[in-house]
């Protein structure tokens, strides 16, 4: 199963990549002149993101290595009880949405620590995989394109992000116990 | 707000750092923060260039519009202020594809070009239009068929059935996601009525 799943996304790059290169050349598109012209923006992007990108890192870094991050959980974690979520697995409802690295870290910890197939090793995993980091994107996105005033965004997203982590619960309770 | 946000972190951190006596850590992770953007930054380069120059073929070739073209009935009332058949829409319509299959390295410039296309129709270029909102939470709590990340790692740690997280995992983003689009839209409203007064 996982094999074929693997060989599918190795395969579906490639069968990507031939597909556009074929139709352009069928659409008479100059390919590779055209591939060079997209490819130069591809360096005026990174450079937009990359302020945004360090100081959003610099702060968060910060932030984990004071032990803020952790007095933060601490406060936060009962609130995340209260919906059900077990204590095990609330702090990684509160990383999910502001540190990709972060979440992984502790996502590995909680497999390793309660087994891949327990329910919290279960929970871990479904949250790890049903969202993404609402933070990261937030700023590469704006960044990129440079908007300053991002009104509801970082509402919207984290509120999601619950949600995300209250339907995971929901879910892997239904299925598994 | 984010630079209250931001702020707040900076100031609280270094705060901490000094009680806790933990400041030295602090210190070291400011840099270790930058360090790592670069990092990133530097990886995201050469997945740039070859997916941008990629896409500028697949623009030229029409392919975007046709994804436009045929996804418009689907995701075209979500997007309300995206005109039709706009190209905006066929880079939003990858970038979900390629989160879907987890493609995170083509969903990524896939979702700026769309962000770049989506200033174009942006009246005010410093803030945030409706439909940048509704793109970013969407995108946040993607829809993601096979999380592989998360299945490699179960099997790293012996899982008896690593997969058998699939299902839980593309309800729960898929009930999320249709959540964000209805939280995103009910903070359309809420801005909506505050301009009409």
């Amino acid at each position: 199963m996982l094999a074929f799943f693997t060989y599918c996304s190795v395969l579906f790059i490639p069968i990507i990549i031939a597909t556009i290169v074929i139709y352009g050349t069928i659409k008479n598109v100059p390919t590779f002149e055209a591939f060079v012209e997209g490819s130069k923006e591809g360096v005026s992007i990174v450079l937009s993101i990359l302020p945004f990108l360090i100081g959003m890192l610099v702060a968060i870094y910060m932030f984990r290595a004071s032990g803020a991050m952790d007095i933060l959980v601490n406060l936060f974690s009962p609130l995340f009880t209260l919906f059900g979520i077990p204590k095990e697995v609330a702090p990684l409802a509160f990383v999910k949405s502001i540190s990709g690295t972060a979440s992984l870290g502790l996502v590995s910890e909680l497999i390793a620590k309660y087994g891949p197939d327990s329910l919290i090793g279960r929970l871990a995993s479904t949250i790890q995989g049903s969202s993404d980091t609402t933070l990261f994107i937030i700023t590469v996105y704006f960044g990129s394109v440079g908007i300053k005033k991002i009104g509801d965004s970082l509402k919207v997203g984290l509120l999601a992000d619950f949600l995300g982590i209250l339907t995971s619960v929901f879910f892997v309770y239904i299925f598994f116990y | 707000m984010v630079n209250y946000i931001w702020g707040g972190m900076i100031i609280i951190s270094v705060i901490c750092g000094v009680i806790n006596g933990t400041i030295e850590e602090v210190n070291k992770a400011a840099f270790e923060g930058a360090k790592e953007a670069v990092t990133i930054s530097i990886g995201l380069i050469s997945v740039l260039m070859l997916w941008m120059g990629l896409m500028e073929i697949a623009q030229k070739a029409g392919i975007i519009e046709s994804l436009s073209k045929f996804f418009q009935p689907a995701v075209g009332f979500i997007f309300p202020e995206v005109p039709k058949n706009h190209p905006a829409m066929g880079y939003m319509v990858s970038n979900m594809i390629a989160n879907m299959f987890g493609l995170g390295n083509a969903a990524t410039p896939l979702g700026l070009k769309a962000m770049d296309e989506l200033q174009s129709l942006n009246k005010n270029k410093e803030e945030a239009s409706r439909s940048m909102i509704t793109f970013l939470a969407i995108n946040t709590s993607s829809v993601t068929l096979v999380p592989t990340t998360v299945i490699s790692l179960r099997m790293t740690y012996g899982s008896a059935s690593p997969t058998d997280i699939v299902l839980t995992t593309i309800l729960a983003s898929l009930v999320a996601t249709i959540g964000a689009i209805i939280i995103d839209w009910l903070f359309y409203k809420k801005r909506s009525r505050r301009e009409r007064r």
